[in-house]
């Protein structure tokens, strides 16, 4: 999007203004060298995004391509595979995929906007700092890592808890018959949210800072108390920020691989019992787990569920540009 | 609906930094009180005392005593957020909430106080203080538009329409009209001199003419040298303060000599 803004820049030239005819000889050309140069490798870097892009797009098209065409006697032949064609059997995939990043979201936004909030307006300048350093090293934890942590670890924590969330709640059937160990999508869930937490936190605490001033003192001044003035002037200010850093973490979430492989007990149903295991699996673990076994029309079948996961990404990120544009009036940007 | 302040020596320091010192000053109700001076001189610090404004930056703090109807705004047991919707205050430069309709922009402070207005209600609040702010046939027929759609004049009167839509007793104006234009500083000036039957009104100035167009007195501020604090230096009815002051230095800023 860049690209049709920056080159216009290098139309400038210094020849119509009146200048000392030497000096002006002496700056232009290395002036205009360097204008041209930059301008040239900004578009050229621009370019190479959308080149990226094209190659990505192309080559999961091209190399999905027979699945997409296979007959449903030619699919059944792959071991695994379930359904009559490729939409069938990447529907409950897709499903989980949303699901295990929707239940990341909805765990990780508040909390994330919160730690943001302290940080920002609340915490003693030394300790916002640290904790802001806190936060940063969450993101730089592998995800295999957070997978090991989270099988090992978390699995044992969370199930007393489960357990009494489907005693107390079962008759809701999404908290519905737990079994333990707790390899189900809502421990995904868990886990991917502790990991897209560092990038909402740092994103949105960065958006809550820039609120003007101005318009604090406005709120502070009409007699709002701080969690008043937060929720005038900081929250409206950093709406838009907050839902593009959830976007961010939801981009992380719907691709993340490792530590979903390595606590999800797979499944294949669209099922909202999101304690019981078996039910659920995300497409990118799914590629994982499969690709190393697989040879032939099953690479096409895995590539062409990757495709999918490639539309869904872009559509939430259109979906997200929509929601801010929407009230680019009302967003202070102007 | 409007209240006298009694300031007694009162010092306010940034952290260590004392940037204004002693100043005992009386604020009658239903006058406007201009508060003049170099840049640098306090007046704005001081201005920011009066609603206890002040202390929201890291460090700052006031010592003396500041009364409004005899009641110290600096008790103990006073909430500054209270003394914020007692006294309310217009800034520099105007900042009307980006995010809000003009119209939710006049309730803003309102709705601090009152969750539950009815529909009604918040109507004729937003009618009659944009009324008050004549801004109100300008807008009447776009009150859903963001306030950020305005014009500077017009922003700077939707503050003044969300300032007072709370029925404060102080109206405090720091520099109203120093981002506005001639024509919308004029509109700004006319209005204050309409406001101040019903409010007490402090504002501080960088233009002489427009403290002795608008103000019943006049305060005049001063600093003795960079990093010393500011000091009142007098007050007095502001057609004294412009023909006879008692102080050279008033004389000197007044005619131009410095500032």
């Amino acid at each position: 999007m860049a690209l049709t803004t920056t080159p216009r820049r290098s139309g400038t030239s210094p020849d119509g203004e009146h200048v000392d005819a030497a000096a002006a000889v002496r700056t232009a050309p290395t002036g205009r060298l360097g204008s041209k140069v930059f301008a040239g490798f900004s578009t050229g870097a621009g370019i190479l995004i959308l080149v990226t892009l094209a190659a990505v797009a192309l080559f999961l098209v091209l190399r999905a391509w027979p699945a997409l065409t296979a007959s449903s006697e030619e699919l059944n032949g792959i071991s695994w595979f379930q359904g009559d064609s490729v939409a069938e059997y990447v529907g409950p995939l897709i499903f989980g995929t949303l699901l295990a990043a929707l239940l990341a979201l909805l765990m990780a936004v508040p909390v994330s906007v919160g730690i943001a909030l302290f940080i920002s307006h609340y915490a003693p300048r030394r300790l916002a700092q640290g904790l802001g350093y806190l936060i940063d090293l969450l993101a730089a934890i592998p995800s295999v890592v957070y997978g090991l942590w989270g099988a090992l670890w978390l699995l044992p924590v969370v199930s007393p808890f489960f357990q009494w969330l489907s005693g107390t709640l079962g008759f809701i059937p999404l908290f519905s018959d737990y079994q333990a160990p707790a390899r189900n999508i809502m421990s995904a869930g868990i886990v991917l949210a502790v990991m897209i937490l560092p990038i909402i936190t740092a994103v949105s605490r960065e958006v809550f800072l820039q609120t003007p001033r101005l318009h604090e003192e406005a709120s502070l001044a009409l007699g709002a108390t701080r969690w008043e003035m937060v929720r005038q002037a900081v929250l409206p200010f950093g709406r838009s920020g907050v839902i593009s850093a959830s976007m961010l973490g939801l981009g992380r979430a719907l691709g993340e691989t490792m530590a979903v492989l390595m606590i999800i007990s797979p499944g294949l149903l669209y099922s909202f019992h999101v304690l019981q295991p078996g039910q659920h699996q995300t497409i990118a673990a799914n590629i994982a787990a499969k690709f190393p076994e697989a040879s032939g029309l099953s690479v096409s079948a895995l590539i062409a569920t990757g495709l999918a996961l490639f539309v869904i990404t872009f559509a939430v990120n259109f979906a997200a540009r929509w929601v801010i544009a929407r009230r680019a009036e009302f967003s202070g940007a102007n | 609906m409007s209240k006298r302040i009694d300031v007694s020596d009162l010092d306010v320091y940034y952290g260590d930094f004392l940037a204004v010192e002693g100043v005992t000053m009386a604020i009658e109700p239903r006058q406007a009180t201009a508060l003049i001076g170099p840049s640098g001189c306090g007046k704005s610090t001081f201005l920011r005392t009066l609603n206890r404004m002040h202390e929201v930056i890291p460090g700052a703090r006031v010592t003396g005593k500041a009364l409004m109807d005899g009641q110290d705004l600096y008790g103990s047991d006073v909430d500054p957020v209270s003394v914020r919707r007692q006294i309310g205050m217009v800034f520099q430069r105007p900042n009307p909430f980006p995010t809000m309709s003009i119209a939710d922009n006049v309730l803003a402070g309102a709705k601090l106080n009152n969750r539950r207005m009815s529909k009604g209600d918040a109507q004729d609040l937003v009618e009659q203080s944009l009324r008050g702010a004549n801004l109100w046939n300008e807008v009447k027929e776009r009150l859903e538009r963001p306030g950020s759609s305005l014009s500077g004049g017009q922003q700077q009167r939707l503050c003044i329409a969300r300032a007072i839509a709370v029925r404060p007793q102080v109206l405090l104006m720091d520099e109203p009209c120093s981002a506005l234009d001639p024509i919308s500083t004029l509109a700004i000036e006319d209005l204050i001199a309409e406001l101040k039957s019903d409010y007490t009104i402090v504002i501080v100035t960088h233009n002489m003419q427009q403290a002795a167009r608008v103000s019943d007195k006049t305060a005049f501020f001063n600093i003795a040298g960079t990093g010393k604090p500011g000091k009142l230096i007098e007050m007095d009815d502001t057609a004294t303060m412009f023909s006879s002051p008692r102080e050279q230095a008033t004389e000197d800023y007044i005619s131009g000599r410095f500032g």
